[in-house]
C-alpha cells in the first residue's frame, strides 16, 4: 500500500445505519421560478458509507448534489455538515471542508494535462504565496514536489501513468471520468459526490470503475454518495440508497428493502394516476 | 457641489424645455443610428454567433464606396445600386473566405478575424477611394434636406433636421421588414434555427453556408443605410469606426439577438449620452460621451447580467 | 531526429517539472539569450535596435501581459492600451515627483498604479463573462483615455498635453531622455522583459497559475474545488495589468521619449490582443512570437517597394500594409486558430520523427 493510502485510517466495518452522522439535509426545497426541483426532502449520509441517490430523470438528483455542494441554494431548509447546521454553503467552504465532487457531464479543465488537472485538486492544500512563486526555487518548488507526491500515487492507483502529460482534450471518455474522480480524490476529501460515474461506460470500464469506487471507500475510508442509472451497480455497491421521484424522496434505507418498495416499482415501470 | 449634481440640472430642464427637447430629439437621432449599426451586429449574431467588429467598418466602407463612385461619374442611383452589388459580393466573399474555412471555431477567433476583416476594409477603403472625409451625396439621392422649426407652447422652439426624420422612418422600415422576413419566410425560419444550433440545423438540411452569405448581405444593406444616414449627418470618414463600438453596449442592453433590444438599446444608450453630456458633463470638464455609453452598460449589467429581455441564466453542470 | 529527448531521464519530480526539462530546449534558449545579450548588441546598428528590437520587446511585454489575462485565465480585454497608459502616466508622474530616484525603480513601481486600476475594472468579472466583459474593458479604455486628455495634473499642465520624458542617468548612463543611446535603452528593455517573462513562467506552472487555468476552462468546476472565483480573477487582472503597465511606462521612457493619449489608444488595444491571438493563447513564447509578427511585419512591408526600386506614395504603402495585415491576420486564424505557438510544437513534433513522417 503506498504512502497516499497508509495516511488514513480504514473505516471501521459495522452497520451503516448506526455510524456516526457525517451530513444532514433536512427539508430542503429548490425552486427556480416556478419550476420546483427539490420539494422538502430529508436525508442524511454517515461516516464510511457508500450512498447511492437515484430515480429517473429529472427527478432532481443532481439538483441535490449542487445543493449539498453549495453551488445551488436551497430556499427551505437546513444542511447539517459535520455538526455544523447552515442554510447553505458557499462552493468554497465546502470544498475547503473536505466535499469533493466529480459531475455528470466530465468538467476537467480541456486545456491542461492529466497531471496539472489532478494538482490542481490539490489547489486548497497549498499556501506559498505570489511572491514566493515568482521565485519558483526554494519554498515554492518544494511545496510543489511535495504535493506531485501524492498526486504520483493516485496517479498510480487510478493506473493512469502513461496518460501523465496528454492534454485530457484529447482522452477518451472512459479515461476522462477516471481523471475526474482523481481529481476529486486529490482534494483528500471527507465525502467524495460522484454523479453517474458510469454514465456511457461499457461494461469492462464500469467494472474498473466500481473497482476504484470500492477500493476508495474501503482503503480511504472515504464517505460517497453518488448518482446512477444502473441497478445493478447500484444494488452491489452501496449500503443505503435514496430514491427521488419529482423532486420527492419516495424511499430511503437498504439496496433490497428499497428494490421491494412499491412507490420505486411505480416510478420506474410508471403507473396510472 | 452637490445642488450642481442633483438640483440644477433638472432646475435647467424645467426652465428651458425647448433646449431639453431639442437634447431629447439629438439623442432620439443618435440613438437610432447607434441601433442601426447594432442591428447589424445583431444579424449576423443571431445567424452564426460571430460578433461581427467589422459591422463598423461596413458602414464607412458603404458609405465610402457610394460617394467614391458618384465622384468617378456614376450617377447617384447607379452607384447606390452598384453599391448594393458590393455589398453582396462582400458578403459572398467574407462567408466564402472567412466565415467557411473558421466554422466551429471558438468566439474569440471568430472574433479576431472580423477584426481582421476590420483592418483589411480600412486600407481597402483607403487605398482605392483615399483616406479624407467625404461629402455625403444627399440631394443627389433624393433625401430631404433643411429643417423645421416647431414652436413649443410659447417657450422657445426645437429644430428638426429633415434628414433626421428620414433616418428615423427608414429605421422603422427597416426593422419592420427584417422582422417579417424573420418571422414569416422559410429562409427567416432556417436562420433562427441555425442560430440555435449549427449542427442541429445542417442535419435537417439547412445550408450554412447559403444563410451566413444571406446575413451578411443583410447586414450590408443595413451597414448602407447607416453609412448614408450617418454621412449626411457629418461626414463620411474613418472616425465614425470609434462611434461604432457604442453598439457594443447598446447590444449588452439589449442583448446581442434581439431586434426590439437593439432599437431600445440604441435609445436608452442615445438618451443617457447627450442628458448626460449637456447637463451633467460640463462638472467634469466635458467630452464625457466618449465614455458615458459604456459605464451606462456596466452599471446596468452589475444589476441585471442578463440584459434587458433576456431571461435569468440558471447555471447548470 | 534533430529534436529527439530519447535517452534523457529524469530522475526527480524536480528535474521533471524545470522550465526547460529537454537538452535541446535548453540549448535553443542559451542560444536565444547569447544572440539577445551579445551579438545583438555587438552587431547591430541603432536603426535596428530602436526601430525593430525596442519595439519589439515592449511590445512582447505587454503581449505578455494581456496573456496572463485572457490566454491564462480566459477574461477577455480589450482595454490593454488604457492599462498601458496608466503606466506611463504614473512613471511619468513618479520621475518628476521624486527626480533624484532611480529612473528604473520608478517605471517597475509603475506597474502598481496599473493593478491597482486593472483590479478595480476587473470587479464586474465576477458577474460579467466573456463578450459582456468585454464592454468593462472598453469602459475602461475610453474612460481613461479621457482622463490622460482632461486631467492636466497627470501630464504636468503641459501646454501640449504630451508626457515628455526628462532626462535621467544611472551608474553615469543616460538611460532616459532623448540623448540616451540605444544601446543603453535596449539593455534595460530586455532586462525588464526577459526578467518579468521569467518570474511569469515560475507563477504560471505552480498553484496560481493553475488556478487562473482551471476559471478559465471550467470556471464552475474551479468554484465547486475551491477556488475564489474573485479573488483569483481580481488577481489575474492585478498582475496582466501590472505587466502591462511597465511595458506602457518603458515604452514612452525608452522608445518614444514622449507620449500623448492617443499613444495609448483602443488601436494599441487591438494590436496587442492581435499578438496574443497570433502568437498563442495561453503561451509564452507565443507572446514573443506574435509581436515579432505584428511589429516587424509591417516595418518590413514599408521598405519591399523601395527594394523593388518601385517610388509608391507612403501613404498608399500605409494602406497596403494594412490590408496586408489584415489578410494575413484571417489567413493565419484559418491555417492555425491556435497560434504560432501551436505550429512551433508541431514543427517540434516533425523534427523529432524526421525523416519519417510520423
Amino acid at each position: 500500500m503506498n504512502a497516499f493510502v497508509a495516511d488514513r485510517a480504514p473505516a471501521p466495518v459495522e452497520d451503516a445505519g448506526e455510524r456516526e452522522l457525517l451530513l444532514r439535509v433536512d427539508n430542503v426545497s429548490l425552486a427556480f421560478g416556478g419550476v420546483k426541483a427539490i420539494t422538502d426532502i430529508s436525508f442524511d449520509i454517515r461516516k464510511g458509507e457508500i450512498r447511492a441517490i437515484i430515480g429517473p430523470n429529472g427527478a432532481g438528483k443532481t439538483s441535490m448534489l449542487n445543493v449539498i455542494n453549495g453551488f445551488y441554494h436551497p430556499q427551505e431548509g437546513t444542511i447539517t455538515w459535520q455538526g455544523k447546521v447552515r442554510r447553505k454553503m458557499k462552493p468554497y467552504e465546502a470544498a475547503s471542508q473536505g466535499i469533493a465532487r466529480t459531475f455528470q457531464n466530465v468538467a476537467l479543465f480541456k486545456g491542461m494535462t492529466t497531471l496539472d488537472n489532478i494538482m490542481s485538486g490539490r489547489s486548497l492544500k497549498m499556501h506559498r504565496n505570489f511572491f514566493w512563486q515568482l521565485l519558483w526555487r526554494g519554498p515554492a518548488e518544494r511545496e510543489e514536489i511535495a504535493h506531485r507526491r501524492k498526486v504520483e500515487d493516485i496517479i498510480d492507483f487510478l493506473e493512469i501513468q502513461a496518460i501523465r502529460k496528454t492534454p485530457v482534450g484529447r482522452l477518451p471518455y472512459g479515461l476522462q471520468k477516471r481523471v475526474e474522480l482523481g481529481r476529486a480524490l486529490a482534494m483528500e476529501p471527507e465525502l467524495l459526490l460522484l454523479d453517474e460515474p458510469m454514465a456511457g461506460m461499457n461494461l469492462e470500464e464500469k467494472e474498473d470503475m466500481s473497482r476504484f469506487i470500492i477500493d476508495v471507500n474501503q482503503e480511504f475510508g472515504t464517505t460517497i454518495a453518488l448518482i446512477e442509472h444502473d441497478m445493478g451497480v447500484v444494488m452491489d455497491l452501496s449500503d443505503r440508497v435514496v430514491v427521488l421521484d419529482y423532486g420527492k424522496k419516495i424511499a430511503d434505507g437498504p439496496p433490497e428493502e428499497v428494490q421491494a418498495s412499491q412507490a420505486v416499482i411505480d416510478a420506474y415501470l410508471g403507473v396510472s394516476h | 457641489m452637490l445642488y450642481d449634481i442633483f438640483i440644477d440640472p433638472f432646475v435647467q430642464m424645467y426652465d428651458m424645455p425647448d433646449f431639453f427637447l431639442q437634447v431629447l430629439w439629438e439623442g432620439f437621432v443618435a440613438g437610432i443610428l447607434y441601433a442601426l449599426i447594432a442591428l447589424g451586429f445583431v444579424l449576423i449574431f443571431k445567424a452564426s454567433g460571430v460578433f461581427n467588429f467589422a459591422q463598423g467598418i461596413m458602414v464607412v466602407f458603404a458609405g465610402l464606396t457610394l460617394v467614391g463612385l458618384h465622384e468617378n461619374g456614376v450617377p447617384a442611383y447607379l452607384a447606390l445600386i452598384l453599391t448594393i452589388g458590393v455589398m453582396g459580393v462582400l458578403a459572398y466573399g467574407v462567408e466564402r473566405v472567412v466565415m467557411r474555412p473558421l466554422v466551429n471555431q471558438p468566439e474569440i477567433i471568430l472574433l479576431m478575424a472580423t477584426i481582421g476583416l476590420t483592418y483589411f476594409l480600412v486600407g481597402f477603403g483607403e487605398f482605392v477611394f483615399g483616406g479624407e472625409p467625404k461629402q455625403m451625396i444627399t440631394q443627389e439621392l433624393g433625401l430631404p434636406t433643411g429643417s423645421t422649426a416647431f414652436e413649443i407652447g410659447d417657450r422657445g422652439l426645437i429644430i428638426l433636421q429633415h434628414i433626421d426624420i428620414a433616418a428615423a422612418v427608414i429605421a422603422v422600415i427597416m426593422v419592420t421588414a427584417l422582422g417579417l422576413f424573420f418571422n414569416k419566410t422559410r429562409i427567416g425560419r432556417a436562420l433562427r434555427a441555425v442560430a440555435d444550433d449549427h449542427q442541429a440545423a445542417l442535419s435537417v438540411g439547412i445550408s450554412l453556408n447559403q444563410i451566413w452569405a444571406i446575413v451578411w448581405f443583410a447586414a450590408g444593406l443595413v451597414a448602407l443605410a447607416t453609412g448614408i444616414m450617418w454621412g449626411a449627418r457629418s461626414d463620411v470618414s474613418f472616425a465614425l469606426e470609434i462611434v461604432a463600438f457604442k453598439a457594443l453596449p447598446v447590444l449588452i442592453l439589449g442583448g446581442f439577438t434581439s431586434i426590439p433590444g437593439a432599437i431600445v438599446g440604441g435609445l436608452i444608450i442615445g438618451f443617457g449620452e447627450k442628458i448626460g453630456e449637456l447637463y451633467w458633463g460640463g462638472l467634469v470638464g466635458g467630452g464625457v460621451e466618449s465614455w458615458l455609453a459604456y459605464i451606462i452598460a456596466l452599471v446596468f449589467l452589475l444589476f441585471r447580467p442578463q440584459g434587458l429581455f433576456g431571461e435569468r441564466i440558471i447555471e447548470r453542470i | 531526429m534533430f529534436y529527439r529527448e530519447a535517452g534523457q531521464f529524469k530522475t526527480s519530480y524536480k528535474a521533471d517539472q524545470a522550465l526547460f526539462p529537454i537538452l535541446q530546449d535548453r540549448i535553443g534558449i542559451a542560444a536565444i539569450l547569447l544572440i539577445a545579450f551579445v551579438a545583438i548588441p555587438l552587431f547591430a546598428s541603432d536603426f535596428f535596435l530602436t526601430s525593430i528590437m525596442i519595439p519589439f520587446l515592449v511590445f512582447a511585454l505587454a503581449a505578455i501581459g494581456l496573456n496572463v489575462l485572457t490566454g491564462y485565465c480566459g477574461q477577455l480585454s480589450l482595454g490593454t492600451g488604457a492599462f498601458m497608459g496608466v503606466g506611463a502616466y504614473a512613471a511619468y508622474k513618479l520621475t518628476t515627483a521624486f527626480p533624484d530616484a532611480n529612473v528604473i525603480v520608478m517605471v517597475l513601481l509603475s506597474g502598481v498604479f496599473s493593478a491597482a486600476i486593472g483590479a478595480v475594472f476587473g470587479l464586474p468579472s465576477l458577474r460579467i463573462k466573456g463578450l459582456y466583459l468585454a464592454v468593462t474593458t472598453l469602459a475602461a479604455q475610453f474612460f481613461l483615455e479621457w482622463c490622460f486628455i482632461r486631467i492636466p495634473w497627470l501630464y504636468n499642465d503641459n501646454a501640449s498635453g504630451a508626457i515628455e520624458v526628462p532626462r535621467r542617468e544611472m551608474f553615469g548612463f543616460i538611460v532616459t531622455g532623448a540623448e540616451a543611446l540605444p544601446i543603453t535603452r535596449y539593455f534595460v528593455v530586455l532586462c525588464i522583459t526577459a526578467g518579468i517573462a521569467y518570474l511569469m513562467a515560475n507563477v504560471l506552472r505552480g498553484r496560481i497559475g493553475r488556478s487562473w487555468m482551471m476559471i478559465r476552462d471550467m470556471d464552475i468546476a474551479a468554484e465547486l474545488m475551491g477556488v475564489r472565483p474573485l479573488q483569483t480573477k481580481l488577481m489575474a487582472f492585478a498582475v496582466s495589468s501590472y505587466i502591462c503597465g511597465v511595458a506602457g511606462a518603458m515604452m514612452v521612457f525608452f522608445w518614444l521619449n514622449a507620449a500623448e493619449p492617443s499613444s495609448y489608444s483602443i488601436r494599441l488595444s487591438f494590436q496587442i490582443l492581435f499578438m496574443v491571438i497570433l502568437g498563442g493563447l495561453g503561451s509564452l513564447g507565443g507572446a514573443f512570437m506574435g509581436a515579432a509578427f505584428i511589429w516587424i511585419l509591417p516595418v518590413l512591408l514599408k521598405f519591399v517597394p523601395g527594394m523593388l526600386g518601385m517610388d509608391i506614395a507612403a501613404e498608399t504603402v500605409e494602406h497596403a500594409t494594412f490590408m496586408i495585415v489584415g489578410a494575413l491576420i484571417i489567413f493565419f486564424l484559418i491555417v492555425e486558430p491556435h497560434g504560432f505557438a501551436r505550429l512551433w510544437q508541431i514543427a517540434k513534433q516533425k523534427l523529432r520523427v524526421w525523416p519519417f513522417p510520423y
